[in-house]
């Protein structure tokens, strides 16, 4: 038996060697031992996530099915990044009396729907990724309805399978239609057959591209996502809206890219479309959301929008750009989310106008917040105005520049509600603000590590570079 | 590492300084030290400059350093300075340190208060020095959003709403802004056929006309908000009354000049045929601006509002030189963002120790203060001189420069504008006037004022600092003039 076919897979293993140790942990130890288990699980998740930077092995396995390349392993690891950050935010939440019972199955849930998103980066087969797919797609029901016991938890998670089912069958009759017109289920066979778009492709095309952009949430497939987003616990939410997202661009650029590239006439005014509508509605609606749950929801809508501006250009470039946004926005988004997490469970307070006056009492949290909005608005010198300006350089390239001015102005938009959240923290005045708590150490380094990366990340030119380097276009 | 840079390190350092300090002494203490050093370094700039030019170095940019920082965008980070940014930055440095001292008792919340206030230096500084558009744009986003949070948190009146306004109106300039910058990188065709963000090498690079034509009104509009064009200037007036005296005085005095100094640098210069071709549209606005904002000022009764609307019309002066596109009128332009600067901060400063004193600003609530203020009268009368073109004084050289070039153009049309700007000047002269005459002179009829006493010793500095600066352009004017003139190739 050639085992090499495996090593490939070498961070799909070491997930699943966590995952192992994890159940068994939680099955087999006693209630002593559990107090550790929060801290196991975080430092085994951070040794597997350095080992992700460590010791790359590009190549492909099963006959093509299972790529790995340098593109496919740093978006793992910018997802696992992003996965430590949110396990280490989910102390507090978990230690609760309804949850701490079933705290090792959100660590299994989490980590069985990354191990999905890993088969949907790296399948090169549609019958690996649809695996993918709905191993990444399912169990997050359950995480939505984590919290059973609320109300709201319980109907977003029916909300969620129903669209995730949705979806899936759609893009399964997209696929059956491919399937039908090219005979293969092999991404190269499948782009080397379309030469010439019929009225067939073009449907089978539609129909994949929305599965996709139903877990991509772009309008106006994103009736789902302020629902869910504001029933689902908090960590769940920022697990839906930063790494579920990054592994479905990455999926939607292999799509484009890989195996609709013949097409790229169609499919590039279909995007133009969506972005624009994607941009504006996200943020037009961001701007009456008072529970900040679901006015991140509309705002990452938005930016969901400017991380597909760069994949609709086609070029590696945008590519680049586009991977380059996914991993800023992780952090900036989860510093947004932390901060949330932190003051819903020190007071259960979840409204923008309950954090008026901030500042005052919990300045460390009003900061990194501040921070946060500064990172997704665009606003120098944070991460987030790289990330903006190489996605508009990258437009730019091409002379879109009717797109480019739609995104630029609805930068400016976005900003006022930003500012809105920063006004909240610092200018407002409140009689009774939110008293001062202490954050639980977990919390204060996924802080830290949120931080450094918005400070760093636009700074520090070699990780832009190293990512451009290896994007690839049409 | 290179001189320049020091500009922004410096601050940067400030910054961390701030971190540890506990009580309202050190924060004090690490602005000074700061501001100070940052003014040491722009004299000890303006003497290196002079001397590299009396050795014969006629370089377009002199103290250059070029570190490429994203080798796949070839974006570096690159600096460097010719007479104009050594003037600004100058002129920077004189205002950050006034602006220290005006707002020496600032509360509550003085650290935090300090650390946005050099975040905004960090801004200027970095705008003054970039060649490289990149960080251009970079810094001036930089150099914007401080304002937000200093108007929002330290102003007066309906300062969210008017620190809201400013923030977005400026940040949509930027937008236009990035479209400009990243369209001229494109479609910019150098020698070697590499794309670049450095002004200097677009500078020498064929640009097709038909993109000069779409990128030429976006980079100057961008520019213009931020310059208080008309009709873009309604930010001004609302964020310069809202603002604490300090940020009025940065706001007015330099952040107004990046505006000017990016219309210069980037839309006039990078797209010169565009700029002549479309330049009247652009007269028409800002002639609209001077004579505009002139009027307004006429009819307000704040203190601060006269001077934001006095603002528009001055700062509409400058772009309105810049357009006239000869050397004599881009000269004056600067010229006029030098003085408009200083005497600018100097009013606000005045408007900010009035306002300390007697808590109102309302030209009608106020009369006599000659009398029990007499160290402040004077400098706002001084002021108000310069303001209104007195000669010996910054304003008239830079209005006298401006107007000879304008009207040193053949055609009509640009001599009947420059008719009709020069009126502001007479307008200037009424609102000028009338607010010495309502303000300082008479009896003082209200009790409580006659209590109050006179500046103190930091207040003194900062004025004192000011009005020596707007003497020195006024009676020497040719040290700046052939800085400034030596540096513009039109």
């Amino acid at each position: 038996m050639d085992l090499s076919n495996y090593l490939l897979m070498r961070q799909e293993m070491s997930l699943l060697l966590v995952f192992l140790i994890l159940i068994i942990y939680d099955l087999f130890s006693n209630d002593k031992a559990k107090n550790w288990f929060h801290f196991s699980a975080c430092s085994l998740w951070f040794i597997h996530t350095v080992c992700g930077f460590l010791f790359p092995i590009t190549g492909q396995s099963f006959a093509g099915m299972f790529v790995n390349g340098d593109i496919e392993i740093m978006t793992k690891n910018i997802l696992n990044i992003g996965v430590l950050i949110i396990f280490l935010q989910s102390y507090s939440w978990l230690k609760k009396e309804d949850t701490a019972f079933k705290r090792g199955e959100f660590f299994m849930l989490v980590l069985i729907t990354l191990f999905g998103m890993y088969l949907m980066i790296s399948a090169r087969n549609f019958i690996l990724f649809f695996i993918g797919l709905e191993t990444a797609s399912l169990p997050v029901a359950t995480l939505v309805a984590f919290d059973k016991y609320k109300h709201n938890s319980a109907e977003a998670g029916a909300k969620f399978i129903l669209t995730a089912v949705f979806s899936s069958v759609i893009m399964l009759f997209g696929l059956s239609l491919l399937y039908g017109n090219c005979g293969t289920l092999y991404f190269e066979d499948i782009a080397t057959t379309i030469s010439s778009p019929s009225n067939l492709l073009i449907l089978a095309l539609t129909f994949v591209l929305t599965g996709l952009f139903f877990k991509l949430s772009l309008v106006p497939f994103h009736l789902w996502t302020a629902d869910v987003y504001e029933g689902a616990p908090t960590n769940v939410t920022s697990y839906l809206s930063t790494i579920s997202k990054g592994a479905a661009v990455f999926a939607l650029m292999v799509f484009l890219y890989r195996v609709f590239g013949n097409l790229f006439e169609q499919w590039n005014i279909i995007l133009w479309w969506i972005i624009a509508i994607t941009i504006t509605v996200g943020n037009i609606f961001a701007i009456r959301q008072n529970n900040f749950k679901r006015f991140l929801a509309f705002s990452s809508i938005s930016q969901a929008g400017y991380i597909v501006l760069a994949v609709f250009i086609g070029t590696a470039q945008g590519m680049g750009a586009s991977i380059y946004y996914i991993l800023v926005y992780v952090v900036s988004n989860l510093a947004a989310f932390g901060v949330a997490n932190a003051i819903e469970n020190a007071t259960g307070k979840i409204n923008i106008s309950d954090y008026n006056g901030l500042y005052k009492t919990n300045p460390n949290l009003s900061i990194v917040l501040m921070l946060a909005m500064f990172s997704l608005g665009g606003i120098p010198p944070t991460a987030g105005f790289f990330s903006k300006f190489f996605v508009f350089t990258a437009v730019a390239e091409q002379h879109e520049y009717v797109l480019l001015f739609i995104a630029l102005l609805n930068t400016v938009i976005s900003l006022y509600y930003y500012l809105l959240v920063v006004k909240a923290l610092f200018i407002n005045a409140n009689e009774a603000p939110i008293e001062k708590f202490k954050t639980d150490w977990y919390a204060k380094i996924s802080f830290i590590i949120c931080l450094i990366g918005i400070f760093s990340i636009g700074f520090a030119s070699y990780i832009y570079e190293y990512i451009n380097s290896i994007s690839f276009g049409i | 590492m290179d001189f320049l840079s020091l500009f922004v390190i410096i601050p940067v350092l400030m910054l961390l300084g701030f971190i540890p300090c506990r009580n309202i002494k050190q924060v004090r203490a690490v602005a000074v030290i700061g501001a100070t050093i940052e003014l040491g370094l722009a004299i000890a700039l303006l003497f290196m400059f002079l001397n590299e030019r009396n050795l014969g170095n006629t370089a377009d940019m002199l103290f250059m350093a070029d570190y490429l920082w994203y080798p796949a965008l070839n974006i570096h980070y690159a600096v460097g300075v010719d007479g104009i940014s050594v003037v600004m930055i100058l002129l920077s440095a004189i205002i950050v340190f006034t602006g220290v001292f005006a707002s020496w008792n600032i509360q509550p919340l003085t650290r935090d208060f300090f650390i946005w206030l050099t975040l905004l230096a960090i801004g200027v500084y970095g705008f003054f020095i970039s060649i490289d558009m990149f960080t251009m744009v970079l810094f001036y986003e930089t150099a914007l959003i401080p304002m937000y949070l200093l108007i929002g948190l330290w102003g007066t009146g309906k300062k969210e709403y008017s620190a809201m306004k400013l923030t977005l109106m400026l940040m949509g300039g930027s937008a236009f802004l990035i479209l400009g910058v990243l369209g001229i990188h494109f479609s910019a065709e150098t020698a070697d056929g590499s794309l670049s963000f450095n002004i200097l090498e677009i500078a020498k690079a064929n640009i097709p006309m038909e993109w000069q034509r779409v990128f030429f009104p976006l980079t100057f509009v961008g520019f213009g908000v931020l310059g208080a064009m008309f009709p873009f200037h309604t930010w001004s007036p609302d964020g310069h009354a809202s603002a604490p005296t300090a940020v009025s005085m940065l706001h007015a005095g330099v952040l107004m000049k990046l505006g000017g100094y990016g219309c210069y640098r980037i839309a006039i210069c990078l797209l010169p045929e565009a700029a002549s071709e479309m330049a009247w549209i652009f007269l028409l606005l800002t002639g609209i601006s001077v004579v505009y904002g002139a009027f307004g000022a006429i009819k307000q009764t704040d203190l601060k509002y006269i001077n934001a609307y006095s603002s528009v019309s001055h700062c509409g002066l400058v772009l309105f030189a810049l357009l006239m596109l000869n050397k004599t009128a881009m000269t004056g332009a600067i010229m006029q963002m030098l003085s408009h600067g200083l005497m600018t901060a100097l009013f606000f400063a005045l408007i900010g120790m009035i306002y300390g004193r007697t808590h109102t600003r309302d030209i009608r609530d106020l009369n006599g203060l000659m009398r029990i203020m007499p160290f402040l009268s004077v400098c706002y009368v001084i002021a108000g001189l310069a303001s209104l073109g007195l000669p010996g004084l910054s304003g008239f050289v830079a209005e006298m420069t401006i107007f000879v070039g304008s009207f040193s153009h053949p055609d009509m049309f640009h001599r009947v504008l420059t008719i009709i700007a020069c009126s502001s000047i007479v307008i200037t002269a009424v609102y000028i006037l009338r607010v010495v005459g309502k303000i300082l002179y008479g009896v003082c009829t209200n009790e409580e004022h006659l209590k109050l006493t006179d500046a103190v010793w930091y207040e003194k500095i900062a004025v004192i600092g000011l009005i020596v600066c707007v003497t020195i352009i006024g009676m020497f004017p040719h040290w700046v003039s052939d800085i400034i003139s030596g540096s513009i190739n039109w």
